[in-house]
C-alpha cells in the first residue's frame, strides 16, 4: 500500500457573493515509501494547494471546502482534528517551503526554531536538544553549527537558511517530506546544492519525498514519478525516463518544449505554451486545456476527458493524446544517472 | 548596548539647549515683555523698569540667555507667580502623582488592550471581533472628562465603590517620602495608605486609559491580523507546534513591535495631557497645576513643565527603543 494516498482531493474557496473558486479539482495520486514524487505545473494548477491542503494548513476561513480523502499509513488526513493534526504534522510529516527567509521566524534565534521541533515531538530539552539541532544543522551541511544556532536568520545567508528549514524539517525522521518549490527563492548555484541535499537526505534516511516544483529541471534530476498537473487536475502520469522521452499529454508536451535549451540557435525562439491557466475551474464541458492545445479536436469539447491508463502503468487525461513515439528528446539524460 | 543608552541620553543635550533658545525666544516676545506677563497691563513704567532691573531684562541679551541656562541647569526654574513658591517644589509635590496616574492607566490600557485585540484578530469577523473594534471606537471617541463624570456617578456616587476625589484619605495621616503615594506607603510598610492611594487611582486611571487603550486594542488587532499571515507563522504550524506556542513564541512577540511604538507615544501623551482627568476627579498632579498655571499667565510654572514633558518624552522613547533591540534582534542596538 502506498505511504500516501490522495483520492478525488477538491479544495474551494466560497466567498458569499460571489462564485466559488475551485483551486483543486479532483486531484488523484500517490506516493510510497522512500519514493521521489514530482507534483509539476505552472503557477495556479494547484500544486501548492494540494500540498497545504494535505498537510492541513490551508488558511481557515468560511467558506473553505475541502472534500476527497489523502490517506497517510493507514488515515485520512483530511478527517482528523486539529490536535491529531499537529502530532503527525512535524513529525510524520514535514513541509519545506518556498521562501527561505519568509518561513523563518525574524526575530527568533535559530537554535530555537530547531528545538522546538524537537520538544514538542520527540520530548527532549535544554542541553540535550541543543545538541541534538547542533548535529542537525551538521547533518544538512551548516559549517559551525553551535554559532549558528545563537544566530537570528537574517545573519544567515539565503542557502544556509534553506539548509536550517531543512534540518527543522527532518529533526523528527518524517516517512514523508513535502517540498514546496523549496529552491525558487535560490541562486541557481545553491539551488544545485540544495537539490543534492535534498537527495541525499532521502536516500539516506528512506523518507518519501513530495516534490512541488514548476521546474522542469528538478524533476529530470530527482523524481521517480511524475505527476503534471494542470487546472487543479492530474493530466499525466508516468516515471520520470517515459514521461520525458514519451510525453502523451499535449500539455507535458508544451511543458517540455518551453524548456529553453542551450544547444538551441541563436536565433530561435522560445516555444511557450500560448495563452494562460485558465480559472474556469471546476473542469467545463470537456478538457481545461483544450483552449491552449494544439491536437485539439471535436471530441475535445463535450465530456470532460477521463483518465486513460496504459499497459506500462502510466496514465493521462486526453483524448487525442500525442502518438508514441514521442517527438521530444528527453532533456539532460546524462544527469539521470 | 550601555553605549546605546549613553548616546541617547547625550542626545537630550541638543535637544533641550534647542528647547533652551525656544523658551527664551517665547519669554522675550511675550506681548509687552515679561514685565507685563507678571504685572498686568496696570504696571507703572516706573514699576516695569524696576522689574526689568530686578530681572537683568537691561543687560545684553546673550548675557541674559547665559543666566537663563545657567540657572536651568541647576534646576532653578524660578518661582511661580501665582504660589510664590519655587517652581521645582511644586513640581517635586505634584509630578509624581501624575506619574502615578499615567502608569496605572498603561497597565489598564496594555494589560487589556494587547489580549483584547489579539482575541479580535483570532476571532476576525465574528462578534467578539465586532464589539471591540467598535468599542475601541467608542472609546477614542468619548471625551476623557465625560467618561470620568460617569464613572464618578456610577462607582463612586451610587454604588459607593470607590472614592471620587482626591489622591488619598487625608485623615490617614500617610507618611511622605517621594510623593509618590503607593510607593510611599509601600516603603513606609503603611499598607492601609498605599491600597487607599491605590483605590484613590482606580476610576481616574481607568478614564485616562481609555483612549489609549482604543488604540492599543486596535494597532494589535491590525499587527496580529497581518502576523497571522505570515510564512513563518505557516512554517511554525506545519511542524506541528501546539497552537499556544505558536501563538506566544511566533505571533505575539512579532506583532508586539507596532504596539511597542505606539505604547511609547502614547504614555508621554498621557503625562502631558491627565489634565481633564485630574480636574474632574480632584487629583492633584501636574496636570491640573498648569491648567491652572495657563488661566493665570504663570510664566516659569509652564515652562518648567514644557521642558520637564521635554525630558519625559525622550527618555520614554528611550525606553520604546530599548524594548525594540529586546523584541526584534535585526534593530538590536550597538
Amino acid at each position: 500500500m502506498a505511504l500516501l494516498e490522495v483520492d478525488d482531493l477538491s479544495v474551494t474557496f466560497a466567498r458569499r457573493g460571489q462564485r466559488a473558486v475551485h483551486a483543486v479539482d479532483g486531484v488523484s495520486f500517490s506516493v510510497d515509501a522512500g519514493e521521489v514524487v514530482g507534483l509539476v505545473g505552472e503557477s495556479g494548477c494547484g500544486k501548492s494547494v494540494t500540498s497545504l491542503a494535505i498537510m492541513g494548513l490551508l488558511p481557515k476561513q468560511p467558506g473553505l471546502r475541502v472534500g476527497g480523502k489523502a490517506v497517510f499509513d493507514g488515515t485520512d488526513l483530511l478527517q482528523l482534528d486539529d490536535r491529531s493534526r499537529r502530532d503527525i504534522r512535524g513529525r510524520d510529516i514535514a513541509m519545506i517551503f518556498q521562501d527561505p527567509l519568509s518561513s523563518l521566524n525574524p526575530v527568533i534565534p535559530i537554535g530555537l526554531q530547531v528545538t522546538e521541533v524537537l520538544t514538542r515531538h520527540r520530548g527532549m530539552k535544554g542541553a540535550a536538544a541543543a545538541k541534538e539541532a547542533a548535529a542537525l544543522l551538521d547533518r544538512v551541511g551548516i559549517p559551525d553549527p553551535k554559532r549558528r544556532l545563537k544566530e537570528y536568520p537574517h545573519q544567515l545567508s539565503g542557502g544556509m537558511r534553506q539548509r536550517a528549514l531543512i534540518a527543522m524539517a527532518v529533526a523528527c525522521q518524517p516517512r514523508l517530506l513535502i517540498a514546496d518549490e523549496p529552491t525558487t527563492a535560490l541562486d541557481v548555484t545553491i539551488q544545485a546544492q540544495i537539490l543534492e541535499l535534498l537527495k541525499e537526505l532521502v536516500r539516506d534516511s528512506g523518507t518519501a519525498l513530495l516534490m512541488i516544483t514548476h521546474d522542469l529541471g528538478v524533476v529530470a534530476g530527482m523524481c521517480d514519478t511524475v505527476n503534471v498537473l494542470y487546472g487543479g487536475r492530474v493530466v499525466e502520469t508516468a516515471r520520470r525516463r517515459p514521461l520525458f522521452r514519451q510525453p502523451r499529454h499535449p500539455y507535458t508536451v508544451g511543458l517540455l518544449g518551453s524548456v529553453p535549451r542551450l544547444d538551441a540557435g541563436r536565433g530561435e525562439k522560445l516555444n511557450p505554451i500560448p495563452g494562460s491557466v485558465r480559472d474556469l475551474l471546476p473542469w467545463p464541458d470537456g478538457c481545461a486545456f483544450a483552449p491552449r492545445c494544439a491536437r485539439r479536436i471535436d471530441e475535445c469539447v463535450g465530456e470532460p476527458p477521463q483518465l486513460v491508463h496504459t499497459h506500462d502503468g502510466r496514465s493521462y487525461r486526453c483524448v487525442n493524446p500525442e502518438p508514441v513515439p514521442g517527438t521530444v528528446p528527453a532533456p539532460r539524460e546524462e544527469e539521470q544517472a | 548596548m550601555f553605549r546605546f543608552i549613553v548616546r541617547r541620553l547625550l542626545q537630550l543635550i541638543p535637544t533641550l539647549f534647542g528647547l533652551s533658545l525656544l523658551l527664551f525666544i517665547w519669554l522675550r516676545r511675550l506681548p509687552g515683555g515679561p514685565e507685563t506677563a507678571i504685572l498686568g497691563e496696570r504696571g507703572t513704567p516706573e514699576m516695569r523698569a524696576a522689574i526689568r532691573r530686578n530681572m537683568g531684562l537691561d543687560e545684553p541679551i546673550l548675557v541674559q540667555y547665559g543666566r537663563f541656562v545657567r540657572r536651568m541647569i541647576k534646576l532653578d526654574l524660578g518661582t511661580s507667580t501665582s504660589t510664590k513658591r519655587a517652581v521645582t517644589t511644586e513640581f517635586i509635590e505634584r509630578f509624581p502623582g501624575t506619574v502615578e496616574l499615567t502608569i496605572t492607566a498603561m497597565i489598564i490600557a496594555i494589560g487589556v488592550g494587547i489580549p483584547l485585540g489579539y482575541l479580535a484578530a483570532r476571532r476576525r469577523g465574528r462578534f467578539l471581533d465586532h464589539a471591540s473594534v467598535g468599542g475601541s471606537l467608542i472609546g477614542i471617541c468619548i471625551p476623557v472628562f465625560f467618561l470620568g463624570y460617569v464613572l464618578k456617578a456610577i462607582f463612586s456616587e451610587n454604588l459607593h465603590w470607590f472614592p471620587s476625589s482626591g489622591r488619598q484619605d487625608p485623615t490617614l495621616g500617610a507618611t511622605r517620602v517621594t510623593n509618590f503615594f503607593v510607593l510611599d506607603g509601600l516603603m513606609t510598610r503603611e499598607w492601609d495608605a498605599a491600597a487607599d492611594a491605590l483605590w484613590h487611582l482606580v476610576l481616574p486611571a481607568i478614564a485616562l486609559a481609555s483612549i489609549p487603550l482604543a488604540i492599543i486594542v486596535r494597532i494589535t488587532r491590525a499587527s496580529v491580523l497581518e502576523v497571522l499571515n505570515e510564512d513563518f507563522v505557516r512554517t511554525a504550524e506545519a511542524k506541528g507546534l501546539t497552537e499556544q506556542t505558536v501563538r506566544r513564541r511566533h505571533v505575539l512577540r512579532n506583532a508586539m513591535l507596532p504596539v511597542a511604538t505606539s505604547i511609547g507615544l502614547l504614555a508621554g501623551g498621557l503625562l502631558s495631557g491627565a489634565v481633564l482627568t485630574e480636574t474632574v476627579f480632584a487629583f492633584s498632579g501636574i496636570g491640573a497645576f498648569v491648567a491652572e498655571a495657563i488661566g493665570q499667565r504663570d510664566y516659569p510654572v509652564l515652562m518648567g513643565f514644557i521642558l520637564i514633558i521635554a525630558v519625559v518624552y525622550v527618555l520614554v522613547n528611550l525606553l520604546v527603543d530599548l524594548s525594540y533591540s529586546f523584541i526584534d534582534p535585526r534593530v538590536r542596538v550597538r
